[in-house]
């Protein structure tokens, strides 16, 4: 019964979340640390356990079925090459983004409440991850939402608040627009079950409802994943949140929400069509260019950061859209490298702002002499984004940019690279205002960001440096299996109604 | 103490408001308490249930004002509670792994329609009930807390 782990993946996040919750009041940090930190290493590496799992399987889903109900009656779970793909990036950046708070957090009052919101994110993200139920893929999300709503506005200070309201109120919408459209996909089809929907749908006419549940599902999830011109909370919401929170949300959350909801009713349950691909394609590369011109003028670093995330999310979305097994091959390699080194870039954000107190360029400079760590990992993590070779953001925008180029859309390979250039540019104003040149008179007294701080960073910054070999034919059935899944599009059904009580 | 904030004539609402409400509010308690346990038989369930208890709950702090309905229920108890409704539900979820699967009902179902069969669901419903009561209960308290601190500054 090698499925039986699958719903280890909601479970673990949720007991942690609740005896968090429990205990918060009355027992000590460290054992609360403890219990929080188990959690996430159990989950990162039963992910890993998973990917050798679906590897074991040649490419074959593993079901679970929830309460023995098969579907397409019972909620089933499925883990396929991409769902193990996406568990081990939330695992690993949950895992490093919980060690870095256990210092940085200490600042604020009720880090139980953190740990308990923090867990349930997580188990709204993986839920969604393994789901094989439409519903239960939008309550999931909502977990996820919700819980990120009040991690925003962990502050409570008024910018804060205003943030999460605004973000809360465009999540809602979003919401909205997915819930109708499963409402009108479930009245069109008589089934909640992604799979058996897939194969009701293969063998109904072409009607008005795909097109309409598709613009529906563009809104919901393009707000959710922040394209543009979805993309109006993100540069307040990422910001406002504590860094390791941003991190999070930034890294994973508008990826697994976004992106990888997206691509999997799309590509599996809907069979994608060259309109729904061109209107994809055409968002990512929008979004690509649009943010980073607006990510050159910020100031606030992590309001850069935020538009950078809008930019970046328009190269996995490009990539995915073309369709191609190259492209979807740069794309979600690229959601992989952009989780690692944009949880860095936020993390390194949050060491300054607990080392000098400030998220101003203008504010900090010199740093590199006294924060020596931060530096480094933080110029890693520039680079990465920039596509510098050999690091890992470099191989796959290149994958991006030659698949764009292999199936005609020379215009696209152009704003690829132009994005490219103007995340360089941006980035050397980072280094340069914040790194580099003289050493303030006010921060003569500052000392390195604590251990638990810089191991998360420097544990990040070996993944952007190595990352470029999950290319090499050995490793590479990490990534070549999660293309597979999207490139099989309507089998998924017949593949997973198949592994049922296997 | 008790006593004293019942017959306030300055905390909560009128006399008149107060007596109906001592009247009602049992009455309220159970008819959420039988929507509760009768989950499996009849419309409404752990959800529906919980928001009715919890409405008794909110009743008695409008009639009777804030600092009465907290010596009937502090915020810290309702805190734990609520953490304890979830784990049950959890903990009911994990007992199906004895019988081969998350969520299985294992236990027997009993005859149809009788109050007492369909195995894990009445169980469920309690959990749910539990953590959605105290749930709505505790958002309710926090707002009044929060308006509280804020005529305060």
């Amino acid at each position: 019964m090698n499925n039986t782990l699958i719903p280890f993946f909601v479970i673990i996040p949720l007991a942690s979340a609740f005896l968090i919750s429990f205990i918060g009041k009355f027992a000590k940090r460290i054992i609360i640390d403890a219990l929080s930190c188990v959690s996430y290493l159990l989950l990162f590496v039963f992910s890993l356990y998973a990917v050798s799992l679906t590897h074991g399987a040649g490419g074959m889903p593993l079901v679970y079925t929830v309460g023995g109900w098969a579907p397409p009656f019972g909620i089933s779970m499925v883990l396929d090459g991409l769902a193990s793909f996406m568990l081990v990036t939330v695992n690993l950046i949950a895992l490093c983004v919980i060690i870095f708070s256990l210092r940085y957090m200490e600042r604020y009052t009720g880090k139980p409440k953190f740990h308990t919101l923090f867990a349930l994110m997580v188990a709204g993200m993986n839920g969604v991850i393994v789901t094989g139920d439409l519903f239960n893929l939008y309550v999931f999300l909502e977990i996820a939402s919700l819980s990120s709503y009040a991690l925003v506005a962990f502050g409570t200070e008024a910018e804060e608040l205003e943030a999460s309201f605004k973000y809360a109120i465009m999540g809602s919408v979003a919401a909205s627009f997915i819930f109708i459209g499963i409402a009108f996909l479930y009245g069109f089809t008589s089934t909640l079950n992604m799979a058996d929907m897939a194969h009701v749908l293969s063998n109904k006419p072409a009607t008005w409802v795909i097109p309409f549940v598709s613009v529906l599902f563009f809104m919901g999830f393009g707000l959710k994943a922040a394209l543009v011109p979805f993309h109006a909370w993100l540069p307040d919401a990422h910001p406002s949140a504590p860094a390791s929170i941003s991190a999070m949300l930034s890294g994973v959350l508008i990826k697994t929400l976004g992106v990888y909801a997206l691509a999997r009713i799309f590509f599996n349950v809907f069979g994608i069509t060259p309109q729904q691909s061109s209107v994809l394609m055409f968002l990512g590369a929008l979004s690509m260019l649009v943010a980073v011109v607006l990510a050159l003028s910020q100031w606030d670093l992590k309001r850069l950061l935020a538009y950078h995330s809008i930019s970046q999310i328009g190269y996995v979305v490009l990539g995915i859209g073309l369709a191609t097994p190259l492209g979807i091959l740069g794309g979600l390699f690229h959601l992989f490298n952009h989780s690692v080194f944009k949880s860095l870039l936020f993390l390194n954000s949050g060491a300054i702002d607990y080392v000098v107190h400030t998220r101003d360029l203008k504010e900090m400079s010199g740093l590199k002499e006294k924060m020596p760590v931060t530096a480094q990992t933080n110029l890693v993590a520039s680079l990465s984004i920039a596509g510098i070779p050999p690091f890992n953001g470099f191989w796959s925008k290149l994958i991006i940019i030659f698949a764009c180029i292999q199936s005609g859309h020379g215009g696209y390979a152009i704003a690829a690279v132009v994005g490219s250039l103007l995340t360089l540019a941006s980035f050397m104003k980072v280094q340069k205002f914040a790194f580099l040149g003289e050493l303030k008179e006010k921060n003569k007294n500052i000392r390195e960001a604590p251990l638990s701080m810089t191991v998360a960073m420097v544990v990040l910054a070996v993944i952007c440096i190595g990352g470029g070999f999950l290319l090499l034919p050995s490793f590479r059935f990490f990534i070549s299996e999660a293309v597979q899944v999207l490139l099989n599009g309507n089998e998924y059904s017949s593949l997973v109604l198949g592994a049922v009580g296997r | 103490m008790k006593k004293a904030l019942l017959d306030n004539p300055r905390c909560g609402m009128s006399v008149i408001v107060k007596t109906i409400t001592r009247l009602t509010v049992g009455l309220i308690l159970l008819y959420g308490i039988y929507i509760v346990l009768h989950g499996h038989l009849s419309p409404g369930g752990g959800f529906a249930g919980g928001v009715i208890i919890a409405l008794s709950f909110v009743h008695l702090m409008l009639a009777f004002g804030k600092d009465f309905a907290i010596t009937k229920f502090s915020p810290n108890l309702a805190s734990y509670l609520e953490s304890v409704g979830a784990l049950m539900f959890l903990a009911i979820a994990l007992v199906g792994f004895s019988g081969g699967a998350f969520f299985r009902n294992i236990l027997s179902k009993g005859t149809p329609f009788s109050l007492f069969s369909a195995g894990t669901i009445p169980l469920s419903n309690i959990a749910i009930s539990l953590k959605v009561g105290v749930g709505l209960f505790a958002i309710f308290l926090a707002l009044v807390i929060l308006e509280k601190s804020k005529e305060e500054e």
